[in-house]
């Protein structure tokens, strides 16, 4: 009982990353922009799918090289087409055409890389790896995916954090964050900065992806993806970088554990067909905390002034 | 010449402030709606009823409660799904529980079901706003399907999980052809749209566009945002869930929870962003948008001698849907009603540019 | 601390006094213990140097913002806390510096919102618009139509506001609070950024109001000719405590005034 508990929550955790590192996109975007791009989901499957076919074609690193290149294009994109002509409205219109850009994405890069499912091979062994055998019948199961997973992840808030708070470029990401027009007037190149900016989101959403890719497979999911991002933001606060991290493994192992642990309880109670909790315990989840405790777990007060 | 207002006084408020104000919009209206309950059967196929007709008119429906919600009262929700399978599923219960009911009833009865799920869901945003009530409906969006799935009394214990009604009557007379599932539908929504149109118009009205324009303001003239919010969500759902019955019955027959998924919830949305936010002619437009160009997409290429792939058109209309998100909300947030607004402004001067 | 001014007494009961009122947003102190009343039928004048708390003062009193200490005494009720619908339903109107309308609406829309809390009739009435709800419509259209007439403002009644310059605006908005019929009428500098012309126009509704409806009022203003010409009578703040409560000609010799605007370390 115990060690299933355990196997549950590390694999939920692992999840749980996941999720963390596609949330991460989109806190690096809102931090250095003030915009929430929803369409930041959809992009890591469009890098994805990217880094999955033209690995078809050619070695692995050239692959990666060749679809950062497109990320930034695509960003760029986003950003002169979309964004920067949707300055002065309010955030629900920003988030409804992030939402159009979505599902433009979700088109396009089909039409473009196809719709089957992709593998991703990075290599790795599938053997998954056993612990603790002596001290749980048959172990601990470990997918040496996810633990890869894990570890980049672990590195890439490593390396993040250290770029915000300690060098100059991050100094100037939060002053750009913080006052556009402020920051121009200290002389802080603009165009430069988003360029940086896009192209870090650009290299975790294809951080994400191929990990993603590898233990999943690579299909057009929307809901899966970018909307599972929504309460972990929530939780962890929108302008947060740990935030993502540790609303990513709460929602990760708390979704895992409702499963398997909370649904038989409730298939008994209420004679329902079958589980499925975990479609809705993250929402329910961000739900509560938005109701006691809104910006999340690390993020900023909001405070309206009259 | 044919447009214009010169010419006509208002010689009281009521009618300056009657629903079409012009003449000519009003002989419109009334002729569209002659045209549809006593022409258009005259020649519609069953085709152009099953397939156009009667889905853009229940999607209208939709998509005026959600305007009320979002394009209103600015409350942004991504639950109308959600709320049209209750207004689905609580239609059929009570058909199933009490068949002697009449239909008409059974349908109100899921627009109230609808209505009090939506209250409860509403409650939130009495302490959230704007992007952060969205995610809160998506709670609402992925436990409502999720219930319908799961809890086996919704569904009367089907072994599938699909449920089906059988031949419909109202008032003794059968819904059996296509005409007339589609002049019952006609008749519903275009009751329910004048009762929109009167709404918005009212105190209830202003006082949804007041909380969705600047909230603040709106409660130092009196307006209490909970009663604001709530009835918002009250009305928003109520016709949501009339919508969700009529889809289930009338155009579906049999279904299961998968009809009304977050891609509904999304399609909603779209319309009324395309149609055009806080209109009601805006609603239609929007549906019939979103209805048509799927069906285009479908006949066009044929027509020209190109093939194309089912999945390809499949992906064409997700880019157009999306492109025109994004166009509309650049170009134009007030959507296609806005265009249709223009038009009729240079029409007005039509044929003196000055 | 200062002592303030001797009062010089004008006649009238009191219509709305607070008492002992501090406000601070974290540290920052913007009310230090003020305390004044409002006479009605009286023009109150609240004027003082920027960041003197004029603004927060009527927040307070509007119930946007909750004091940490004193209370408020509106019509005899004392509170210490209160919430803006509660305000309004009470009988207090306010304008803002940055004009807070309806962007959405047209100017005859906005000034009808305004009639909402004297609007009876239910929600299926409305629904069907026929019989009571259209005649309670029609009535109201009808007082609206007076304050569109007052403040001169028909030509633009079916404009969407957002397209309207400034000045008039501020004048909807006036509209807006005029047709809740208030008790208090709360205006935050209605004269900023406009014109000579525009003053006096201003001007001059303000004094009709007054006169006329016989709407207290209490007003922030920068520009001292208006406050001397409009006023009755006139409380100082800087710094977020009070520091002169008397007529305006009093006001213009009181040394701590001088001294508060010129800037003088005190």
């Amino acid at each position: 009982m115990l060690g299933q508990f355990i196997e549950t929550l590390i694999g939920g955790l692992l999840t749980g990353v996941l999720y963390a590192l596609v949330a991460l996109g989109f806190v690096l975007i809102f931090k250095a922009s003030g915009v929430f791009n929803f369409a930041q989901g959809a992009m890591v499957l469009f890098a994805a799918l990217a880094v999955a076919r033209l690995a078809e074609i050619m070695p692995l690193p050239f692959a990666i090289a060749i679809a950062i290149a497109i990320m930034i294009a695509l960003a760029y994109a986003i950003e002169f087409l979309v964004l920067r002509r949707l300055v002065n409205q309010e955030g629900i219109i920003l988030f409804m055409a992030t939402l159009g850009i979505t599902y433009f994405l979700e088109g396009f890069g089909q039409t473009v890389w196809g719709s089957d499912i992709y593998k991703i091979n990075l290599g790795i062994p599938r053997e998954p790896i056993f612990l603790f055998q002596g001290v749980f019948p048959g172990g601990i199961l470990l997918d040496r995916e996810e633990l890869l997973a894990a570890l980049v992840c672990a590195l890439l808030v490593a390396v993040l954090a250290v770029f915000f708070q300690v060098t100059r470029i991050g100094r100037a990401l939060r002053a750009v964050a913080d006052d556009h027009q402020a920051a121009q007037a200290v002389g802080i190149p603009l165009n430069y900065i988003w360029l940086i900016v896009w192209g870090v989101s650009g290299i975790v959403a294809i951080a994400a992806g191929m990990i993603w890719g590898s233990k999943l497979g690579v299909q057009f999911s929307i809901s899966l993806v970018a909307l599972k991002a929504l309460p972990v933001l929530i939780l962890g606060g929108l302008t947060s970088i740990p935030g993502a991290i540790v609303g990513g493994l709460i929602i990760g192992a708390g979704e895992k554990l409702a499963e398997v642990m909370l649904g038989p309880i409730l298939i008994r109670w209420f004679d329902l067909a079958g589980g499925g909790i975990e479609n809705w315990f993250a929402y329910v989840l961000a739900l509560i905390f938005l109701l006691f405790r809104p910006q999340g777990l690390f993020g900023e007060r909001i405070i309206e002034r009259v | 010449m044919l447009y214009r207002e010169a010419g006509q006084f208002k010689t009281s408020y009521a009618s300056d402030a009657a629903i079409f104000p012009i003449a000519q919009d009003r002989w419109f209206v009334i002729g569209l709606l002659l045209f549809g309950f006593f022409i258009l059967p005259l020649f519609a196929n069953q085709y152009l009823y099953t397939e156009v007709l009667i889905p853009v008119l229940i999607l209208s429906l939709a998509a005026i409660g959600l305007n009320i919600l979002t394009g209103y009262c600015g409350q942004l929700s991504l639950g109308t799904g959600g709320f049209m399978a209750v207004g689905a599923y609580a239609a059929y219960n009570l058909m199933l529980r009490v068949p002697e009911t009449n239909l008409i009833l059974v349908l109100l009865f899921g627009g109230l079901m609808a209505m009090l799920v939506g209250v409860l869901f509403g409650i939130p945003s009495l302490r959230i706003k704007g992007f952060y009530l969205a995610v809160a409906t998506l709670a609402a969006q992925f436990f409502i399907e999720w219930a319908f799935a799961r809890v086996k009394w919704f569904t009367n214990y089907a072994p599938s999980g699909s449920v089906a009604v059988g031949q419909l009557e109202v008032f003794g007379v059968a819904l059996d052809t296509p005409m007339k599932k589609y002049l019952f539908v006609l008749a519903m929504v275009a009751l329910l749209a004048l009762a929109a149109k009167n709404l918005v118009r009212s105190r209830l009205g202003r006082m949804w566009m007041a909380m969705r324009d600047m909230d603040i303001a709106a409660e130092i003239i009196g307006i209490r945002p909970l009663h604001a919010k709530l009835s918002a969500f009250a009305v928003s759902s109520f016709y949501i869930g009339i919508a969700g019955a009529l889809w289930a019955f009338l155009r579906l027959g049999s279904w299961e929870p998968l009809a009304f998924d977050i891609n509904r919830s999304f399609q909603i949305l779209f319309m009324i962003i395309i149609g055009g936010l806080g209109s009601i002619l805006g609603s239609f437009l929007g549906a019939a948008f979103i209805v048509l160009v799927p069906i285009f997409l479908n006949q066009f290429p044929g027509l020209l001698g190109i093939s194309m792939s089912t999945a390809l058109i499949s992906h064409l209309e997700f880019m157009i849907f999306g492109a025109m998100i994004v166009f509309f909300l650049i170009v134009e947030p007030h959507g296609l009603a806005r265009l249709w607004a223009i038009a009729k402004e240079k029409l007005r001067l039509w044929p003196f540019p000055y | 601390m200062r002592a303030p001014a001797a009062t010089t007494v004008v006649g009238g009961e009191v219509l709305l006094s607070v008492q002992n009122i501090s406000l601070a947003f974290g540290g920052v102190k913007a009310l230090q213990d003020v305390s004044f009343d409002i006479r009605k039928g009286e023009v109150r004048a609240i004027i003082g140097p920027n960041g003197a708390g004029k603004t927060s003062m009527l927040n307070v009193i509007n119930g946007f913002y909750q004091p940490q200490a004193g209370s408020i005494t509106f019509k005899g009720v004392t509170r210490s806390h209160m919430r803006p619908y509660e305000a309004a339903h009470g009988g207090i109107a306010r304008t803002f510096q940055n004009v807070a309308l309806f962007r959405g609406m047209t100017a005859l829309d906005n000034i009808m919102a305004g009639r909402t809390l004297k609007m009876r009739r239910g929600f299926f009435w409305q629904v069907l618009r026929l019989g009571p709800a259209l005649q309670e419509e029609m009535e109201h259209r009808l007082r609206v139509e007076e304050i569109i007439d007052f403040l001169e403002i028909q030509a633009i009644r079916k404009v969407p506001v957002g397209r309207l310059p400034y000045g008039l605006q501020k004048r909807v908005e006036l509209g807006r609070a005029l047709a809740m019929e208030p008790d208090l009428l709360l205006l935050d500098e209605p004269m900023a950024g406009m014109n000579l012309e525009e003053k006096e126009d201003m001007s001059r509704f303000i004094l009709d109001v007054n006169e006329h409806y016989g709407t207290t009022i209490a007003l922030i203003e920068h520009d001292m000719g208006v406050v001397m010409d409009l006023s009755d009578r006139v409380v100082v703040l800087d710094h977020g405590a009070k520091i002169a409560d008397a007529t305006p000609d009093e006001v213009k010799r009181d040394q701590n005034v001088i001294d508060a605007y010129l800037g003088v370390a005190h």
